[in-house]
């Protein structure tokens, strides 16, 4: 044997290993949503059941949390899609000198501990409402949505700066030069082409919003969300319902995955249907000019 | 100092950084050799510069600079009742660091151990994981970098993504199921008659630290794909013809070309390890030390928000040091590491 395929079997071998160890807490967790026990475990497997998904659905705190975690995350799209796009747009009307320092503030609450986020924009939202007496203000919901964003923008800013590098400006010189407005270029010109990373960053924006817990724990004052209803379950004790949590978020995020590959399958057909229709009507139009011309 | 000064210089220093901004703009219309080119409102039009303006000011002054100046002001003020805020006795201190290393804010005749250790130990674990991350990874990566066929990449990249999906704190649970005294690694153990009594694994830190190297182990795969993908594969055939044996190629070529992502990798599980929360709230035993929780601690239970300012100020400063260093290191700079 050679020593190439020697070292084929051995990187397969650790490929094995190392998948086996991403993905074996997990499916061992899943499992024991399914076994009757109220300790969790896969060994013995006493009986199959659903009844800890049924105690987790009953579950008041938990289904709260989930509505408050909806609607933060929401929240957080609205907020951190359109600061990121700001922010990106930014970077290149910067004046050069300042850019790096510009790029520096906007990076850096990605390379900041998320706990530090969230013990920042408290301290400074309890000075200030208590300041200027705007004390509706200061509300777990809103400083929620204020920290997470903060480094949510920062990510959404990210994917848009990647989109905008292949942006073709004589596309918009064009359409200014055919006498297009600016706000006009921006909403025809540059929002579509921006629509694919638009719909890429409010993904990734909900998603980090929703399972973020370091920044949340702190910001979300007495209310909760279900992240942090989660974590003080599991300091109470561990039972099956958070394996039927866990298993239950998989099954939607998979659902997604699968909705989100099948309509951009579809789009893609729409797109090359839309393009064959084109080039058909335009040889049409060819065809009765040349007929004309005949 | 009274703290009245603080509050003060909090907001001039943004509004001088804004002016500076004004002023260069200012200095380029002036300048003749820029005469053709539009100004900021006119080349974006009013609406959408209006907007740029406002969501990027919001955002950098009110969300990203203004919070953290405040939490650095906070961590050098004394604990007063929200009453006395600004009043004659707020003046700045440094007790709330004097706490840190000495378990009180007028003595200094023994160490505060507890919470130096838990630092030293955050500190010390984080890079250790960093580094463990970096070896578990690198072969993976470089497979699917350099070796992979496109549908096997593909499937790859599915598999590694998708353990993600499931969030962080779930992920921590996972693993304490697993690693618990009547887990299933106990129960394998003790069937195949290793050990006869079940060993806690949780007081011994060993789930704390598989859990933390689980966590965040995509950061650092993707930051090392990205670095190697652009790798170009003539180069190791080059190598390959003229001798040089596997481990050159790895020392030599493919981890100098991958520097920045090993950079970026590295810097991003450190700061997500140290900072981490969840996974030594889950999976700490009852003795384990980690600073994060601590911290926490100062704000819910002692309700000392001065110190607790402090306390994470003190973690933010180990993080930048950890990110200068690994800059120096590598000599590189931050717009290469942060993409």
């Amino acid at each position: 044997m050679s020593s190439r395929s020697v070292f084929s079997a051995l990187m397969g071998v650790y490929i094995l290993v190392f998948f086996a160890y991403l993905f074996g807490p997990l499916v061992v967790m899943g499992l024991t949503a399914f076994n009757t026990p109220a300790y969790p475990q896969v060994y013995p497997f006493e009986a199959f059941t659903l009844d800890w998904f049924a105690t987790l659905f009953a579950d008041a705190d938990m289904m709260y949390g989930l509505r408050k975690s909806v609607l933060i995350g929401v929240l957080v799209v609205l907020v951190s899609v359109p600061v990121g796009l700001a922010g990106a747009m930014m970077m290149t009307q910067v004046h050069a000198r300042a850019r790096s320092f510009y790029y520096l503030v906007v990076v850096s609450p990605v390379l900041t501990p998320g706990v530090i986020i969230g013990i920042s924009t408290v301290v400074f939202w309890r000075q200030t409402t208590q300041m200027t007496g705007l004390k509706f203000f200061y509300d777990g919901t809103v400083l929620t949505v204020l920290a997470q964003s903060s480094f949510i923008s920062a990510y959404t800013m990210l994917i848009f700066l990647a989109r905008l590098q292949r942006f073709d400006h004589t596309l918009e010189e064009a359409a200014l030069d055919l006498g297009a407005s600016r706000a006009q270029v921006f909403r025809n010109i540059l929002i579509p082409f921006m629509m694919p990373a638009i719909g890429s960053a409010s993904a990734i924006a909900f998603l980090s919003s929703f399972e973020n817990y370091n920044t949340t724990t702190f910001a979300i004052l007495a209310d909760k969300t279900l992240v942090t209803v989660l974590a003080g379950r599991l300091r109470q004790g561990t039972t099956p319902a958070l394996s039927a949590l866990a298993v239950t978020i998989v099954a939607v995020t998979v659902c997604g995955a699968i909705l989100y590959e099948y309509l951009k399958r579809r789009e893609a057909r729409e797109a090359d249907r839309r393009a064959l229709n084109a080039s058909r009507a335009e040889l049409a139009d060819l065809n009765a000019v040349a007929q004309d011309a005949a | 100092m009274h703290s009245s000064i603080g509050q003060v210089v909090i907001y001039v220093i943004p509004a001088m950084v804004l002016a500076w901004f004004g002023w260069l703009a200012w200095r380029d219309r002036r300048d003749p050799a820029n005469a053709g080119r539009q100004g900021f409102v006119a080349r974006n039009g009013w609406p959408v510069a209006g907007f740029l303006v406002i969501a990027v000011g919001f955002w950098t002054i009110f969300m990203i600079v203004l919070p953290l100046f405040s939490m650095i002001d906070l961590s050098f003020r004394p604990k007063l009742p929200p009453p006395q805020w600004g009043g004659p006795k707020d003046f700045y201190t440094l007790d709330n660091y004097r706490y840190f290393l000495f378990g009180s804010t007028t003595s200094t005749a023994a160490w505060n151990v507890t919470h130096l250790t838990a630092f030293a130990l955050t500190i010390l674990t984080s890079i250790a994981i960093t580094a463990l991350d970096f070896v578990i990874c690198y072969p993976i990566a470089y497979y699917m970098a350099k070796v992979a066929r496109p549908n096997r990449l593909r499937l790859m990249m599915l598999m590694l993504i998708a353990p993600y999906w499931v969030n962080e704190i779930l992920r921590a649970f996972a693993f304490r199921i697993l690693f618990s005294s009547q887990g299933i690694i106990n129960n394998v153990l003790m069937a195949s008659g290793l050990i006869d009594q079940p060993v806690d694994f949780l007081a011994a830190d060993v789930a704390l630290y598989a859990g933390l190297a689980y966590a965040y182990l995509l950061m650092m795969m993707f930051a090392l794909y990205n670095a190697l993908d652009t790798l170009d594969g003539n180069l190791i055939e080059a190598a390959r013809d003229l001798g040089a044996p596997w481990w050159h190629i790895h020392a030599f070529i493919a981890i100098p070309h991958a520097k920045p992502g090993i950079a970026s990798g590295s810097t991003l599980v450190f700061m997500l390890t140290a900072g981490s929360l969840a996974a030594p709230l889950v999976l700490g035993g009852p003795r384990s030390l980690w600073f994060t929780p601590i911290v926490y601690d100062r704000f819910y239970q002692a309700f000392n928000w001065q110190q607790g300012a402090a306390y994470a100020l003190i973690l933010l400063v180990a993080c930048v040091v950890f990110v200068l260093g690994v800059l120096r290191l590598f000599k590189l700079g931050l717009a290469e590491i942060a993409r």
